[in-house]
């Protein structure tokens, strides 16, 4: 089976930071790959060159083998990548529902439509997706009004919109309640193992790590430390001595 | 193009050269003060000041007074040009005291609004004390003679002005090294959180940086009075020049504000030793501000933040998140179309006069309703957008000028002109943000100007174009007034129906949050610049219906005044509603229109006015009434 993504060699530098440097992994089709890390390890700085927000210094990021490093996020969007951010970045002057329609209207290349009423729009469609990730009661409220928990579920609706092969989720339940959290981890796990998602994913709460990924990955400086499936990880003696023991890992919410 | 640089005299092309590159780094000079006291400004309020201008024809006025006063002389001259400093100075101290302290936490824009407020009240003073024809400049005693350099004659007070600004550049560098304050400055203009830790002595340390730069400001137009005059157009005759120095120069950089009016100084000389050279049959010389922009913009696509300053981070949004845009609710409706009722019936039961303005106010409410579009819907704020109404303007009347078109195909000319217009300044504005944005916008309309200004052979220059009247079957005033009336009620419907459109939401998205419009596949650059173009084009339906009006095209209309006056037309109303700039258009247009019948120093109430509602509603006085009334509702 040939890897959805394939990072080789990626590094960037903020001035003199070294905030990611030779990293390189890859993931499967329908594989859970978790990304953890204190935080500043880079785990949001690999983010934002996966989906081309930052430019690498240095590296290739193959996606189902073509190289998309330093293309532009929208670009990448169009090729199958979907993203949550881990500060939540939603259209706060439109509704729940319109959020979503938003993200169907680009997916169907309708952008440039001048006289169409865009509120009518692919309302089936917006309704479907806000049901699977349970906002379908809010759909009509305006996003600026929305609490937390919710506005990451309507990212999560936005980022499944254009069908993605590959989900990107920085921080998806940071902000969230204990039982919220499980929760919503349960739900994109079912989404995306039902529809064949890669998942990349980033997560202090270590419950919900090993209750989900297939893989973990770990980052410490910018550098890959450990990999492996989570038992491996959990036994690894050089992560237990650098983060399990020290408690690190667990320390809560971004930065 | 490719003449060489020759005089009419025979003069050799090299001394000839340097002669004039001596004369443009001599104007460079003045040019460079007042910048350096704006970049100053910025860096540490973040307030660009539209009334810098004023600061420096204050100082010309004053020291050409003070001169007067004190008898000339060597004394009298330079103890007026240092007087005319002071007191420009404290003017600006009084300025940030009574106005700006109070809005440095409201949006941009209005802080931009209040500071033209205040050159609108500062030309009506000018007027008021010194009257309105200018005032020739003394020359500087001691300073009168002129060096001989080949064949060519270099005025004395010349050499004096090109050291002068690198000695004020030493000075200004002595102060922010070497003094407790300007190393204060400095890190204030670093490091924002700064200012704030500063705790009590922010307050003085604004004030004072106020002082420094209306100072120089100042300093400026008394040091250029030896070679010109004190004139009641210097504020605005310069402002867009000094904008185009700090942008080139980098905002906050005094440094780069030296080197970009320099660069200006070089283009100037390039012009004017081109004169007699042609390109495309315009003559060089008077393409000398069109050259001046062009680099300008060059300089921001490749580096936007500016030779010198610094790439800043730039957030998409500033103040509060926006509230939801909605259909209006059926009341509202009903209200318009009773509203659309009066107007159909009006023709039956206004007089001419009435009729004739209440025609002017529904081509503002159009050309509002187009700005709007642009700054409510997209989120991009433009201060030239008279760019667009003028050249929409003058698409059509040049089209009934030179090839005798009739009316109705004038008037498909307009949108044309304006969609243009804004095409090619659009590209390059989406590239900024912000008020860098906003000041490129400016300056592109000071381009649209100046070809109108100064193409004579096609533009008419500053008498613009006249005889441009309706076909017969409208040159009533009643029936052109119906012709006015279904134009605008289907423009703004169009301009409606786009907003609920899937592009108007793009625009949107890319207001809301460009991060997130970015991560779902929208162009948001492409979008602004489309937006960017429609809005050029509804403003130019509006400018070819406005020739029509008044029979004529001028200048003016591309002018900054009448770019305020649509700002403030969409601020008056509020940026949230789609029914704002119509409502704001009727309000100020009708004021406007009863301040100019009531007295000349109608500039005066209006600054006055504009400052007044900024003060009293630095949110806006849409935002204001949402914040009163719709909390309630909310609530409830
Ligand atoms: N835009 C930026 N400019 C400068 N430094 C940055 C920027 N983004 C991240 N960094 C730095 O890079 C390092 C990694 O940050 P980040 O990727 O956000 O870590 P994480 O998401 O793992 O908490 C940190 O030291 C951070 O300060
Ligand atoms: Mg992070």
């Amino acid at each position: 089976m040939s890897a959805v993504l394939e990072v080789a060699g990626l590094s960037k530098s903020f001035g003199g930071v070294k905030a990611v440097s030779d990293v390189s992994f890859s993931l499967a089709a329908g594989e859970l790959l978790a990304l953890i890390g204190p935080n500043g390890a880079g785990k949001t700085t690999c983010f934002n060159m996966l989906m081309g927000q930052l430019r690498p210094d240095t590296g290739t990021i193959k996606l189902a083998g073509r190289d998309i490093a330093g293309l532009a996020p929208r670009r990448i969007w169009r090729l199958g990548v979907g993203r949550t951010f881990q500060i939540t970045a939603t259209f706060a002057s439109m509704s729940v529902r319109e959020n979503v329609q938003m993200a169907l209207l680009s997916h169907h290349r309708r952008l440039l439509s001048l006289f169409a009423d865009a509120g009518s729009q692919y309302i089936d469609d917006a309704m479907a997706l806000l049901t699977l990730v349970g906002m379908e009661a809010q759909a009509e409220r305006p996003c600026g009004v929305l609490a937390y928990g919710d506005l990451k579920r309507v990212e999560l609706a936005v980022a499944l919109a254009n069908n993605p092969k590959l989900l990107l989720m920085d921080e998806p339940t940071a902000g969230m309640a204990p039982r919220e959290r499980i929760a919503l981890m349960e739900l994109t796990a079912r989404i995306v193992k039902e529809r064949g998602i890669s998942v990349l994913f980033t997560e202090h709460d270590m419950d919900v790590v090993f209750a989900h990924a297939d893989r973990i990955f770990v980052l410490n400086r910018g550098r890959l430390l450990a990999e492996g499936t989570p038992q491996q990880v959990r036994d690894n003696a050089l992560v237990q001595e650098t983060y399990l023991g020290s408690g690190a890992m667990f320390a809560d919410g971004g930065q | 193009m490719t003449a060489a640089p020759t005089a009419d005299n025979g003069t050799p092309p090299l001394e000839f050269f340097l002669s004039q590159l001596l004369t443009g780094l001599a104007s460079a000079s003045a040019l460079f003060l007042v910048a350096c006291g704006l970049t100053i400004i910025f860096g540490v309020t973040r307030i660009v000041n539209f009334a810098h201008g004023s600061f420096y024809m204050l100082g010309a006025y004053i020291a050409y007074s003070a001169i007067t006063a004190l008898g000339g002389g060597f004394f009298g001259f330079w103890g007026g040009v240092i007087l005319a400093a002071l007191a420009a100075g404290l003017i600006g101290v009084a300025m940030e005291m009574t106005i700006l302290r109070r809005i440095y936490h409201a949006p941009e824009l209005f802080q931009l609004l209040a500071t033209f407020g205040v050159v609108l009240i500062v030309q009506d003073v000018a007027l008021y004390l010194w009257g309105p024809e200018d005032l020739l400049g003394p020359r500087a005693p001691g300073l009168t003679g002129a060096v001989a350099m080949g064949s060519q004659r270099i005025p004395e007070y010349d050499i004096f002005l090109i050291l002068f600004a690198p000695l004020v550049l030493g000075v200004l560098w002595l102060l922010f090294h070497r003094t407790r304050f300007g190393i204060l400055v400095r890190a204030a203009t670093q490091d924002r959180q700064m200012v704030a830790a500063l705790g009590v002595n922010q307050k003085w340390l604004l004030t004072g940086v106020f002082f420094l730069g209306a100072a120089l400001a100042g300093l400026g137009g008394a040091i250029q009075l030896p070679k010109g005059n004190a004139g009641l157009t210097m504020d605005l005759g310069i402002i867009a020049e000094v904008f185009v120095v700090t942008v080139v120069g980098g905002m906050g950089s005094i440094l780069g504000a030296y080197l970009a009016a320099l660069l200006i100084a070089l283009i100037r000389v390039f012009a004017v030793a081109n004169a007699g050279s042609s390109l495309l049959g315009i003559q060089l010389w008077q393409v000398e501000l069109v050259l001046i922009f062009a680099v300008m913009a060059v300089v921001l696509v490749v580096r936007p933040w500016g030779l010198l300053g610094k790439r800043e981070t730039l957030t998409g949004h500033h103040g509060a998140v926006e509230p939801p845009l909605l259909a209006a609710p059926a009341a509202l409706k009903w209200f318009a179309l009773a509203v659309l009722a009066l107007l159909v019936a009006l023709p039956g039961m206004a007089g001419t006069y009435s009729l004739v303005i209440a025609t002017e106010i529904l081509i503002f409410a159009l050309f509002a309703a187009s700005l709007h579009f642009l700054m409510g819907v997209g989120g991009v704020i433009s201060f030239g957008h008279a760019a667009y109404f003028g050249l929409g303007a003058y698409g059509a009347a040049l089209m009934v000028k030179h090839f005798a078109w009739p009316m109705e195909a004038a008037l498909f000319a307009a949108p044309l002109g304006g969609a243009l217009g804004a095409l090619i300044f659009g590209w390059f504005c989406v590239r900024l943000s912000g008020v860098y944005l906003a000041m490129l916008t400016l300056a592109f309309a000071q381009i649209a100007w100046a070809v109108a200004f100064q193409w004579i052979d096609v533009t008419g220059g500053d008498n613009g174009i006249l005889g441009i009247w309706p076909s017969s079957w409208a040159a009533t005033t009643p029936a052109f007034y119906g012709l006015v009336l279904v134009v605008v009620i289907v423009m703004l419907l169009a301009i409606r129906r786009i907003a609920f459109s899937p592009f108007g939401y793009a625009l949107r998205a890319g207001r809301d949050s460009p991060l997130r419009a970015d991560a779902i596949g929208i162009d948001v650059r492409r979008m602004r610049w489309f937006a960017f173009t429609l809005a050029g084009l509804f403003a130019g339906v509006a400018g070819g219906l406005f020739a029509f009006l008044k029979g004529s095209v001028s200048p003016d209309l591309m002018g900054i005044p009448l770019s305020v006056d649509a700002l403030v037309m969409v601020l008056l109303g509020g940026v949230q509603t789609l029914a704002g700039p119509l409502v704001g258009a009727v309000t100020f247009t009708a004021l406007k229109t009863e301040l100019v019948s009531l007295t000349n120093y109608w500039r005066l109430l209006l600054g006055l006015v504009i400052v007044g509602l900024v003060i009293a509603f630095p949110q806006g006085i849409a935002g204001f009434v949402r914040d009163r009334f719709m909390a309630k509702e909310t609530r409830a």
